[in-house]
């Protein structure tokens, strides 16, 4: 049976409240090995490898991320910023019975020394079906605003 | 009309008033006769490759269209149509024939020269075309770096980069013999002052503070290359407000030592390459995309920082824009460019492990410094055994604010005198 758009949502809503409650040690779990979380700046590009991204981060630098998150070394994520997203506009693109790829819009509101800001995102999910569950396989996180000057973002998108 | 300031009472040769970060008539000089009067680094020359290319940029608040013409000729024009002050281009980058205001019609050629106004007739044969092109600005090349400047007399780019010029050609050689090209760039603000940034890629002094995240998440041989601020490194002032700062001597030339060991986090690529070269040729790539030990700061808005451009852009007295342009090899290995571009990502931009503690430092001097009145930020680091070279050249340790004091001296003598600063005069009596 094709995974379905249920299971799909479940997964990506686990991640969403895991990344908004700082519990990114669990959140490390939620991916495949040779899984990706990429924050593209180029918003037509299928081709991450050969292109500056903001992010490209593969099983070691999510793992690092985490520790500069956790680790308290890192002055603009001591604490790190407060965040709220909310997934919506679920829409399932491909399913089979192993893997599926979801897309859905994001909003989130950050919150760090007093200044609110908002970032507004198109999300698309590459989800594989495991021994151990349905993982992502790949995050791809297109920012509204990806080809304009942002501000630092210290955080997990 | 409002007395200006005087910057002779703000800033002095070891330290400065923390107002320079927050007066906005200040900030309105510095634009007048830093931003019009000096050389401001527009492009990369890879940015605008062939006839027809062209980019769109700012000189200071100026918006400006960068572009390559037919003949190979770049030109560097306000980007303003000069029948109503429209902006004829909007897009950031691309290939161009010409560049037609929207809102008339007016359509001008990739030298600026106005071709085409429509329904001509109404202008009853008083609208001589001749007369209004594109505003163009003063262009000059060093090495592939295109400068511009609004002012007709201040020296050529070649005087004005002067003892500077060594440090561009050591740092191009990140190309590994093929020529250097942009790769893309990550770009954000920061709540503060261009100045906070300037005296920013001077400042190896902050490194092992701000950094430690990042050299947390780095091998120990990694650390240790970057644990430099009580090393043999120097900061050196360059005149004309420029300055280097070496960080890994050993990484000046890359083209030299070539038979030293491959650091461990390049082995993995060494081994990739070596399947396409031969081991001279795998080495030096493998240097080059290392980058560079040092960043070479060059007044006011450009430092070749390492392995990439950092480029600033004043938008108020409070708020800038820092772009870091990835570089790499034009033609080069596709390995060794991908690896660049995973370095850049990891230490660079809004998302890096580096960028945002350095943007949060910044941000807290803006905001600490609106604290009190009259209350000195010092930049007199490293004077205590700052020496001069045989060639002039005063020098300190790594550390030291020799960098920052070079910038301010330079600030100083544009915001005093803008003949001063940088004239034909003085380029005279160099020579």
């Amino acid at each position: 049976m094709s995974i379905t758009l249920n299971e799909a949502v479940e997964l990506v809503t686990l991640e969403a409240d895991l990344l908004d409650h700082g519990d990114f040690t669990q959140w490390l779990s939620l991916y495949t090995e040779d899984g990706l979380y990429i924050v593209p700046i180029d918003p037509d590009t299928e081709d991450f490898e050969d292109i500056l991204n903001y992010a490209y981060d593969n099983a070691e630098m999510r793992a690092k991320r985490v520790q500069r998150l956790l680790g308290g070394r890192a002055i603009s994520a001591a604490p790190p910023a407060r965040t709220i997203r909310l997934l919506a506009r679920y829409r399932m693109l491909d399913t089979d019975e192993t893997t599926c790829t979801l897309r859905c819009a994001q909003m989130l509101t950050e919150l760090r020394q007093g200044r609110e800001r908002y970032y507004a995102a198109n999300v698309t999910f590459d989800l594989v079906r495991t021994e151990t569950g349905l993982k992502i396989g790949r995050k791809v996180v297109r920012l509204l605003t990806s080809t304009e000057a942002l501000t630092a973002v210290s955080y997990i998108l | 009309m409002t007395t200006l300031p005087d910057p002779r009472s703000l800033v002095n040769a070891d330290y400065a008033d923390g107002s320079i970060y927050s007066n906005p008539d200040l900030y309105d000089m510095e634009m007048d006769r830093i931003f019009m009067h000096n050389w401001i680094w527009v492009a990369h020359r890879s940015d605008i490759p062939e006839a027809g290319s062209f980019i769109t940029t700012f000189v200071g608040p100026h918006p400006v269209v960068v572009t390559r013409d037919r003949k190979g000729d770049v030109h560097v024009m306000l980007n303003r149509c000069r029948h109503r002050g429209a902006t004829v281009c909007e897009n950031k980058r691309g290939k161009a024939a010409s560049f037609v205001c929207p809102y008339h019609g007016w359509a001008y050629g990739l030298d600026g020269a106005l071709r085409g106004v429509p329904f001509q007739d109404g202008y009853s044969g008083q609208l001589d075309k001749a007369k209004y092109p594109l505003v163009s600005l003063r262009v000059e090349e060093y090495n592939g770096l295109i400068f511009a400047t609004f002012d007709a007399d201040i020296m050529p780019l070649d005087a004005w980069l002067g003892r500077a010029k060594p440090w561009i050609d050591l740092f191009m050689k990140q190309g590994a013999g093929w020529p250097v090209k942009t790769m893309g760039e990550h770009k954000f603000t920061f709540p503060g002052n261009w100045k906070i940034q300037l005296e920013n890629t001077t400042d190896a002094y902050h490194f092992p503070i701000v950094h430690k995240s990042f050299l947390d998440s780095v091998d120990g041989e990694t650390q240790n290359t970057f644990d430099f601020v009580e090393g043999e490194g120097y900061v050196e002032d360059l005149g004309h407000g420029h300055s280097v700062m070496v960080m890994i001597p050993e990484l000046v030339d890359l083209e030299a030592d070539l038979d030293a060991p491959i650091p461990e986090r390049f082995q993995e690529l060494a081994e990739g390459l070596s399947k396409d070269y031969p081991p001279e040729q795998v080495r030096r790539i493998v240097r080059a995309v290392g980058g560079s030990g040092f960043n070479l700061n060059l007044f006011p808005n450009l430092a070749c920082s390492m392995a990439f451009f950092r480029v600033l852009r004043p938008l108020s007295v409070t708020e800038t824009e820092i772009r870091h342009i990835a570089i790499g090899m034009d033609g080069g290995p596709k390995l060794g460019n991908d690896m660049r571009l995973r370095l850049h990502e990891h230490f660079q931009g809004p998302m890096g492990f580096g960028s945002p503690d350095d943007a949060e430092a910044w941000d807290r001097v803006q905001r600490g410094s609106l604290a009190g009145r009259d209350i000195a930020i010092l930049l007199n680091r490293g004077l205590g055994h700052e020496a001069r070279r045989e060639d002039g050249n005063l020098f300190s340790d790594v550390s030291a604010e020799t960098g920052m004091r070079a910038a301010y001296r330079q600030w100083l003598a544009a915001m005093t005198d803008v003949t001063a600063a940088c004239s034909k005069n003085e380029e005279e009596s160099m020579a």
